[in-house]
């Protein structure tokens, strides 16, 4: 595609490496234009869209409710965080007040969500970087919480669970118990993860010190998530700008220093482990009531605009919505957290080798369903 | 020690037949020679088609059973025993694609490049005292020459596809094989100086009744199982092939039968390095007195031992990243292998 | 709230600049509109006042004109503020944050790519979603696709 006129700090001719679109580890069909020289990158540059479904526009000839099932399909790994951010960017034009059981639901499902992203980073971070077994692992656990959340909703994937106003069904007999059985068997997994992956030498040699981002790129690049805190910026709009009822949680905020490959990698576990506090408390505090707010049939906000932002697994997911009175929205927005996290690559992958590119890459954390839209 | 049961005794006899044979029908004796020694070379291919079968079966059952999955369970009926000889059925009616722009003469001489030195270390390798292809003089020299030639082999294949994946994978490989090959002849050199033989028998009986080297020599012991490892390109080394980074490096343009050969040549390196480290560290064909088994078993047994260490290996740890490979290559195996020489030596002046 | 002293401050020092319609805005952010030609000074002091987090930018088609909105944040003190400019609809163009901000950069060639603005001072504006020699912008209201080999 590009003409390869770049020269080797020896001038010496360099090598174009296309990698992807179709790659083992690009997370979908992302592609690098590398520019090598043996195996050092001296340029690369991340070219998107090859996923790109124009959800946008597709919006625009959607109702609000038929745009909450399609949010499944921005970031297919974390369905119920998309739905979360359209309900409560249409909730915030139409501006209902949902009921409290609905609100916990609501957070129980997020925190679910989050835990099934993180333990599937766990697993590719770790197959990049080479160790199979860790993807089987986490594939086994993410198994039972999304049986859980076919207990739910029917879904495996799509969930389409979220309502304008509340949530579609109420839990099934016997959730809460299955729920709390499987905090209690993620925590003792995750000790082998940690067994497994994190204190391994080999695993450790590959991800300390790579790909760092500092603070100030941070907040240039506009990062946000794991990736920004991974930095040493506390900022989770959880807790930040709290949004929900997340007010009535307590958890921590990780934070780490370094803001390499295995900060971000670190605070993915430590996040799981707060995310699994979140979903025990809201077990406990779960009360019969409402699931579902009074909305009319056909929801018709009134002509307005809003930016709502939630943290999502992987980062600050917000939505732009303007609302022009009709069913339909007048324009939907979605601020994508990969889409903006992986401008950072043009800039943290000059001088690395091809296999940090991967472990890099990983670290972030992208799904291309939400890059390209 | 005079070992009287055992495979060597059916052979020793059948050895032994066809000489008096050949010699009552007046033909020379090199005829009887020829026609033992093809006897043995088909019997080898045999054992390592069959054994390279096994593995390929046993890695995935151990893969599975290690990620609490089960593996192959279905084709051939128990715990899917005949899932390779499928695969490798389904491999010889695949389409046999050289890449447009490959060079395609070196393209098709690479896989067998790869997999005929790899047979041909099997030859030195004493399976039991008189099992053995040819009890040559520099035997264990003669494994790690062939062996070594398996690189020329990958760079061939990487660099005849034209492909920038290839490529890496063919470069990587150079110089990682290259490097590894250091450590892991030095320290097999420690116990060569030890036993004062290059001869593998000679080596296999210095170690009778439990003097293993890999109790004497547990440095050179762990040095050869890293280097060994690297050597036949798995995890934590598998880089000439990673594939979440090169997709699936020097192989990537083959198919069919040609990969096949490649995936063969991989398992026969494995039961190579194996066999060695079982007949050089682990006692080769030496058994316990008490339980009198053929020695072939015992050579198995230990051999299987360690390959189920390698795949414990590769199912366990991420990959090494290319720099940090050479570094350890370099700076910690090969100075380590040295040290071990010295201290052998110093041992020997000491105390003989 | 504190981000009603930053907007009257830079409605005080850039003249033309104004409220954007609060009764539209239901996130309780309060909104500047500014014109396009101020826009990269006012985006440069708001830099200096701390605003040091560009939490998105985009752009929407009035059918009059084309919107760009700036949403920023200042994350030590969680002052949120939003900056809109409008354009003309014939001949978008905007100066370029990137220089500013470079998280700007994909997201201006996004607008660049589906509504037709031009950044000018974007260090490579070019198609980011779409194929290359895409004709037309497709999240513009009047955008109608051809019929392709699928109608």
């Amino acid at each position: 595609m590009t003409e390869n006129t770049l020269k080797d700090k020896d001038g010496f001719e360099t090598m174009y490496l296309n990698m992807g679109p179709q790659h083992p580890s690009t997370h979908g069909v992302l592609r690098l234009g590398l520019v090598l020289d043996g195996e050092v990158i001296i340029k690369a540059e991340p070219d998107i869209g090859y996923l790109h479904r124009g959800m946008e526009k597709l919006a625009e000839s959607r109702t609000y409710q038929a745009n909450i099932a399609m949010s499944d399909r921005f970031d297919y790994v974390t369905s119920m965080n998309n739905n979360f951010v359209t309900a409560l960017a249409v909730e915030k034009l139409l501006g209902v007040e949902i009921p409290k059981r609905a609100q916990y639901l609501r957070i129980l499902m997020a925190e679910l969500n989050r835990v099934v992203n993180h333990i599937l980073f766990f697993g590719f971070f770790a197959m990049d970087l080479g160790a199979t077994t860790a993807l089987i692992f986490g594939f086994r656990e993410r198994e039972e919480a999304l049986e859980l959340f076919e207990s739910v909703c029917g879904a495996r994937l799509t969930y389409n669970y979220f309502r304008v106003g509340g949530v579609s069904r109420d839990l099934p007999a016997g959730f809460i118990e299955k729920a709390g059985n499987f905090v209690k068997m993620m925590r003792s997994r995750l000790k082998d993860y940690d067994d497994l992956v994190t204190g391994n030498v080999i695993f450790q040699d590959r991800s300390v010190g790579i790909g760092r981002i500092s603070k100030e790129d941070v907040l240039a690049y506009s990062l946000s998530g794991p990736v920004m805190r991974a930095s040493g910026i506390k900022y989770d709009i959880r807790k930040d700008d709290t949004y929900s009822v997340y007010r009535e949680f307590d958890f921590e905020v990780p934070v780490r220093e370094n803001g390499d490959c295995f900060d971000r990698y670190m605070m993915r576990m430590l996040e799981l482990r707060e995310a699994l506090k979140i979903i025990e408390q809201v077990l406990i505090k779960l009360e019969p009531g409402e699931i579902l707010a009074k909305v009319p049939k056909i929801i018709k906000p009134p002509a307005g605009e809003a930016y709502v932002r939630t943290e999502s697994p992987k980062g600050e997911l917000a939505l732009y919505l303007v609302s022009d009175g009709t069913a339909n929205p007048y324009r939907l927005h979605l601020r994508a957290p990969s889409f903006i996290n992986l401008q950072i690559l043009q800039k943290i992958l000059t001088g690395v080798k091809v296999a940090d590119v991967i472990a890099i890459l990983g670290s972030i954390d992208i799904t291309l369903g939400e890059v390209d839209r | 020690m005079n070992i009287s049961y055992g495979l060597e005794n059916i052979w020793t006899w059948l050895i032994t037949l066809i000489d008096r044979l050949f010699c009552r029908a007046g033909l020379p004796y090199i005829f009887a020679y020829t026609l033992e020694k093809i006897i043995f070379g088909v019997a080898l291919l045999v054992f390592i088609s069959i054994s390279v079968l096994f593995l390929i079966w046993l890695e995935r059952k151990v893969s599975a059973h290690m990620q609490s999955r089960l593996g192959p369970m279905h084709v051939g009926g128990w715990h899917g025993w005949a899932q390779t000889i499928a695969d490798m059925v389904k491999l010889l009616f695949k389409e046999d694609i050289i890449p447009a722009k490959a060079d395609k003469w070196v393209h098709r001489i690479a896989p067998i490049v790869v997999f005929v030195p790899s047979l041909m270390a099997f030859l030195v390798i004493p399976f039991e005292k008189n099992l053995i292809g040819q009890d040559l003089n520099a035997g264990i020299l003669l494994i790690f020459a062939f062996s070594s030639l398996a690189v020329l082999a990958i760079i061939m294949g990487g660099w005849a596809s034209n492909n920038k994946y290839t490529l890496l994978g063919g470069i990587r490989s150079a110089a990682q094989m290259v490097s590894y090959e250091i450590p892991l002849v030095l320290s097999v050199l420690s116990v060569i100086m030890l036993v004062g033989s290059l001869k593998l028998n000679d080596i296999v009986e210095a170690q009778q009744g439990w003097h293993w080297f890999a109790f004497t020599q547990p440095l050179a012991f762990m040095l050869y199982i890293i280097a060994a490892t690297a050597e036949v390109n798995r995890t934590p080394f598998d880089l000439p092939e990673a594939e979440s980074e090169i997709v699936s490096g020097y192989n990537t343009e083959y198919s069919g039968l040609k990969y096949g050969f490649f995936m063969l040549s991989e398992f026969t390196n494995m039961l190579i390095v194996a066999l060695v480290a079982a007949t050089v560290f682990m006692g080769g064909w030496q058994g316990p007195k008490w339980l009198p088994l053929p020695g072939i078993i015992w050579l198995l047994l230990k051999t299987y031992l360690i390959v189920f260490v390698l795949m414990w290996f590769r199912w366990t740890f991420p990959r090494l990243r290319v720099d940090r490979l050479m570094d350890f290559g370099w700076k910690v195996l090969i100075p380590l292998a040295f040290v071990n020489i010295f201290l052998t030596g110093l041992f020997m002046v000491v105390f003989k | 709230m504190d981000a009603q002293k930053y907007l009257n401050e830079i409605k005080g020092r850039f003249p033309g600049t104004a409220d954007a319609a609060p009764e539209r805005i239901k996130d309780g952010v309060p909104a500047l509109l500014c014109p396009a030609p101020f826009l990269f000074e006012i985006v440069k002091y708001l830099k200096a006042e701390g605003f040091n987090y560009l939490m998105d930018l985009c752009a929407t088609d009035y059918r009059d004109s084309l919107e760009v909105i700036y949403h920023f944040c200042a994350l030590e003190t969680n002052v949120k503020l939003t900056v809109k400019v409008r354009l003309d609809r014939e001949k978008p163009e905007l100066a370029s944050i990137t220089p500013l901000y470079p998280g700007a950069d994909w997201q201006e060639r996004e607008a660049f790519d589906l509504l037709g603005i031009n950044f000018p001072g974007h260090p490579d504006l070019k198609n980011l979603l779409l194929p290359c020699g895409w004709e037309g912008h497709p999240l513009r209201k009047d955008y109608s696709r051809k019929p392709d080999q699928y109608d």
